[in-house]
């Protein structure tokens, strides 16, 4: 091997073929074959799965002499990898304990190491995936029904610990509640009075535990017409029913009962003690989640019932059908396939759930599992596989959805209409447009007219101007968005008259002959700064600047920006190639906060009605640092900015501008350890006497701490943008709620929904950053004076961990 | 699927068979490139497609570095294709994995891997100036200029026999 680790044409897989080829080719085709054998089964198949599981039994116990460790390790990582396979792989298991007692106590031993190490490192779903598994095993007599008791009682005793959060005393109880299904009826036959105190316990916690985080996670405010439940309320009425049901379902697998005869003759094995791992600051739990129901039975017309809210089979085909999606979310053609040879489909109404299942993760809060486009890529494959029946149903599911947006949280709104366009988009717009027309005669702030504009905004940039009025119908006209163009104001009617037109000229001129940047700020010197005049355009004063010299030349601005992107106006490239020649006359014009502002001002004037443009040149400008986010998260909440507030493409940007923070946080951040790693590996070899000449520049420790001043200046940047938006809607919010008060108005205005739920955006959206300055937020904004309707929005985010 | 080990890219993220005749450099390094690249070529887009349209589909994947508009060579207008570069090769996948194969102004458009943009790779590379595939397309494509050069030459010349 190479000396220099750092030849890259290494691959994995050339790597791996030199160990294997030191191995010996021949044992590794065994091990290889027996990975294929074990991973296969249970697939498609010419032989029954009970003759293809007794096959593979015979052959793995043939192999246990000499492969027992490595059969082990694949079988624990099928587990894990292969859920949706789960009964086959606890059935295997059975037959080779049945067949070889130590064989199955080493499985379970290896397998309880990993539910463990799961544990520790908080890969949650995985451990959830074994706590099922085990209790499979139960089933197929691997495991003693006692024992596995004794881990649900070690797991539901974490709800006796103090100062711990809820989510975490949650997660154990769920693991708990999600495995039942398999095996309540084993235990309830095998250790009636034990697992009824077990239940007991389990329903004493649910209906303890405060709820304070659900409004903050719900879709829909409205319970109407289906609640929106939290989750574990949801599972444990479902589980109630499984049990007033004898604990027999219709919906599990379950091939080892075609082999009772012979695994009923095993030996089991009892669990060693499992002691969930002690909580300390910095574990963290899964969010909580409420369950987004959108369908029952009266949804389907035809064909075979959706099974109840409170069922257990709905829980049961649901987890299958998130399972699908979770396992084959990279290849969405092997997604479709999979969903739609589900298991049981004759049985269901197998594309209402699936629908319902997809929507429940694209609107998920705070933020869907997968990619947004994911899901509509998905969908359109579906349709596609499905042509006399998908899109039907999603037509249904996306005229239900409208119907009930009223209530819709603005998040999911926003997530809904960019999906309904992207869909559209791939349809040529095909849609029952009238039935919507009612909604062009409303207040345009309503959520029904508002989302329908946003949909043509963004079909609007997927396409173009035209194709969105000849999509729509003419009642349609207050909705559809303004054609997009650039204003410029140097040469308009009334130009002549100001102030800065003739220098606009110019520089079109000048830059049109190609000048230098140098040539450029020379014409611009000229312009009177309208703030260090006496009597001055009253406009320049907005920003209150008081006495002393200017922070910043708002003519100037003014006219360069606005010839800049005025000239730039043919595409995004052309804007981006302006923006990188002036560079740096734009940095020297907007070298302050208020010169920031007055850019994003201007820039503004000039692209109003183009909303894709001003999020591009945002990102561009903030990319080249010529505006800080600070500038931007200002600009928006100005007072120029209100009529615009609640459009979404303000929000877009708001959101891109704390992302950008964050990543350039993360890079420094990555950039300070890796330098450190060099650092110490440099060291360490210096010690040891192995310096190589040829070795990379090694960081010296002042350059360290220079990138540790820097990340420093980075971290407390991103601070002060979340304090700012936090502090400005706090100051518009009181407001408005003082306003409505002293006028004895409805404080619950159109206006207030969108303000008040962009406000539990911020939150949501960057709940892990944000969650870091929860102290700050408490003591110095979110205090005990403040309006309780914002105070709530804090209270139930806060509620979200503890 | 079965097995566990990572390998050569599969599925929708798989190389594509195509390797570009102009490539500076072995095989080997242009696969190498492939392999390793963040930058996607965007093929069957309409003449009429604009930069704008590309931005909102492909930024639905990722942050767009940039993208270059592929342009007919004389015409120095767009003939049907783009690159889109991320600046990470995890964007570019999910572009293989979500758009690829979907529609973006009412056509299905292709993405492939592509080795980088360098200056002169966006001129298509067909005698006429666009790309070679349109001058010998047989079928008429109303978005990208009609029929193919060389049966539109054979039309024009059989209406006007000289």
């Amino acid at each position: 091997m190479s000396r220099r680790r750092r030849d890259s044409s290494d691959e994995e897989d050339v790597g791996h073929s030199a160990r294997k080829r030191r191995r010996g080719s021949e044992n590794i085709d065994i091990e290889e074959r027996l990975e294929s054998l074990i991973t296969r089964v249970g697939e498609k198949s010419t032989s029954s799965l009970e003759s293809n599981l007794e096959g593979l039994a015979s052959v793995l116990e043939a192999d246990l002499a000499n492969y027992k460790t490595k059969i082990m390790r694949i079988l624990c990582s099928c587990v894990v990898k292969l859920p949706e396979k789960m009964a086959v792989y606890t059935t295997l298991v059975g037959l080779l304990n049945a067949k070889n007692y130590n064989c199955g106590g080493e499985f379970v031993e290896m397998l309880i190491r990993n539910l463990k190490e799961s544990l520790k490192t908080g890969e949650y779903d995985n451990a959830k995936l074994i706590v099922r598994f085990l209790a499979d095993c139960v089933n197929c007599h691997v495991i003693v029904a006692g024992s596995l008791l004794s881990m649900f009682d070690n797991f539901i005793e974490v709800t006796l610990e103090d100062n711990i959060p809820q989510v975490r005393s949650d997660w154990y109880v769920y693991a708990v509640m999600s495995a039942l299904p398999w095996v309540a009826k084993e235990l309830h036959e095998k250790k009636e009075a034990e697992f009824n105190k077990l239940l007991s316990t389990i329903d004493n916690y649910i209906s303890k535990r405060q709820k304070i985080h659900v409004p903050a996670l719900r879709v829909w405010t409205s319970d109407f017409p289906h609640p929106q439940e939290e989750y574990l309320d949801c599972l444990w009425a479902q589980i109630k029913n499984l049990r007033a049901n004898k604990w027999s379902e219709k919906q599990i697998v379950r091939p080892y009962l075609a082999f009772d005869g012979v695994l009923c003759e095993a030996l089991q094995h009892t669990l060693p003690q499992i002691i969930p791992p002690s909580h300390n600051e910095e574990t963290t739990y899964p969010l909580p989640r409420v369950v987004f129901r959108m369908f029952d039975y009266t949804d389907v017309p035809e064909g075979p019932v959706l099974p109840g809210s409170h069922s257990i089979e709905r829980y049961l085909i649901e987890e299958q059908i998130d399972r699908i999606l979770r396992t084959n979310f990279a290849e969405r053609k092997d997604c479709a396939a999979a969903l739609l040879s589900f298991p049981s489909k004759n049985k269901i109404p197998l594309n209402y759930m699936i629908v319902e299942v997809m929507f429940s993760q694209l609107f998920l809060l705070p933020v869907p599992p997968y990619l947004e486009i994911f899901y509509g890529s998905l969908l359109i494959e579906l349709c596609k596989l499905q042509p006399g029946s998908m899109p039907q149903v999603l037509a249904q599911a996306t005229e239900m959805l409208y119907e009930r947006i009223d209530t819709m949280n603005v998040t999911c709104i926003e997530r809904f209409s960019n999906w309904f366009a992207y869909h559209l988009s791939n349809f040529q717009f095909r849609w029952s447009w009238d039935d919507w027309s009612t909604c062009c005669q409303m207040d345009p702030e309503l959520p029904k007219p508002k989302f329908v504009k946003e949909v043509l905004l963004k079909a609007m940039r997927l396409s173009y101007h035209q194709r969105m009025v000849e999509t729509v119908p003419e009642s349609f006209e207050a909705l559809i968005p303004e054609k997009p163009h650039s204003e410029f104001k140097y040469e308009k009617e009334g130009a002549g008259s100001m102030p800065g037109t003739m220098v606009a000229h110019q520089l079109i001129s000048a830059i049109k002959s190609k000048c230098t940047p140098e040539e450029a700020m020379v014409l611009l010197k000229d312009l009177p700064n309208p703030l260090s005049e006496e009597e001055s355009d009253p406009t320049y004063h907005v920003l209150g600047i008081d006495e002393g010299d200017p922070t910043y030349h708002p003519l100037r601005i003014d006219v360069f920006v606005s010839v800049l992107l005025h000239l730039g106006n043919k595409s995004f490239s052309h804007s981006f190639a302006a923006i990188a020649k002036f560079h740096h006359i734009l940095k020297l014009l907007a070298d302050t906060e208020e010169g920031q502002i007055w850019l994003l001002r201007t820039m503004f004037e000039v692209w109003s009605s183009h909303q894709q443009m001003m999020v591009v040149l945002v990102d561009k400008l903030l990319k080249t640092q010529i505006v800080e986010p600070s500038a931007v998260a200002n600009w928006l909440f100005s007072s120029e900015m209100q009529p615009e507030f609640t459009k979404f493409y303000v929000w877009e940007i708001m959101h891109a501008t704390i992302r950008k923070m964050s990543k350039q946080v993360d890079k420094l951040q990555q950039d300070v350890e890796d330098a450190k790693d060099k650092l110490d590996a440099a060291k360490r070899k210096q010690a040891d006497g192995l310096m190589d000449d040829e070795d990379e520049e090694i960081p010296t420790d002042d350059i360290i701490e220079r990138m540790e001043e820097r990340l420093e200046a980075a971290q407390n940047q991103q601070k002060r943008l979340f304090l700012i938006i936090f502090q400005r809607f706090i100051m518009i919010l009181t407001d408005h709620l003082a306003k409505c008060e002293g006028n004895s108005i409805d404080y619950n205005t159109p206006w207030y929904k969108w303000v008040i739920e962009r406000l539990q955006q911020i939150f949501l959206l960057h709940h892990e950053l944000v969650f870091r300055y929860i102290s700050t937020l408490e003591s110095l904004l979110f205090t005990s004076d403040i309006d309780f309707h914002i105070l709530e929005i804090f209270q139930q985010f806060c509620a979200l961990r503890s | 699927m079965s097995g566990f080990r990572a390998k050569f890219p599969s599925g929708s993220v798989a190389l594509s068979a195509y390797r570009d005749q102009h490539f500076k450099g072995s095989r080997t390094e242009q696969e190498k490139a492939l392999l390793t690249s963040s930058t996607l070529y965007v093929g069957n887009l309409s003449y009429y497609t604009t930069e704008e349209q590309i931005h909102e589909l492909f930024g639905k994947c990722g942050d767009i570095k940039r993208i270059v508009m592929g342009l007919d060579k004389v015409k120095k207008t767009p003939c049907g294709f783009c690159f889109v570069e991320y600046y990470t090769r995890e964007e570019g996948e999910y572009a293989m994995r979500y758009v690829n194969g979907t529609r973006l102004d009412d056509r299905i458009i292709r993405t492939d891997w592509d080795h980088g943009f360098k200056e002169g790779r966006q001129y298509g590379r067909g005698k006429s100036g666009g790309q070679v595939r349109d001058e010998y397309r047989t079928d008429y494509d109303e978005g990208r200029g009609g029929y193919g050069k060389i049966i539109a030459t054979k039309i024009t010349q059989s209406r006007d026999p000289m």
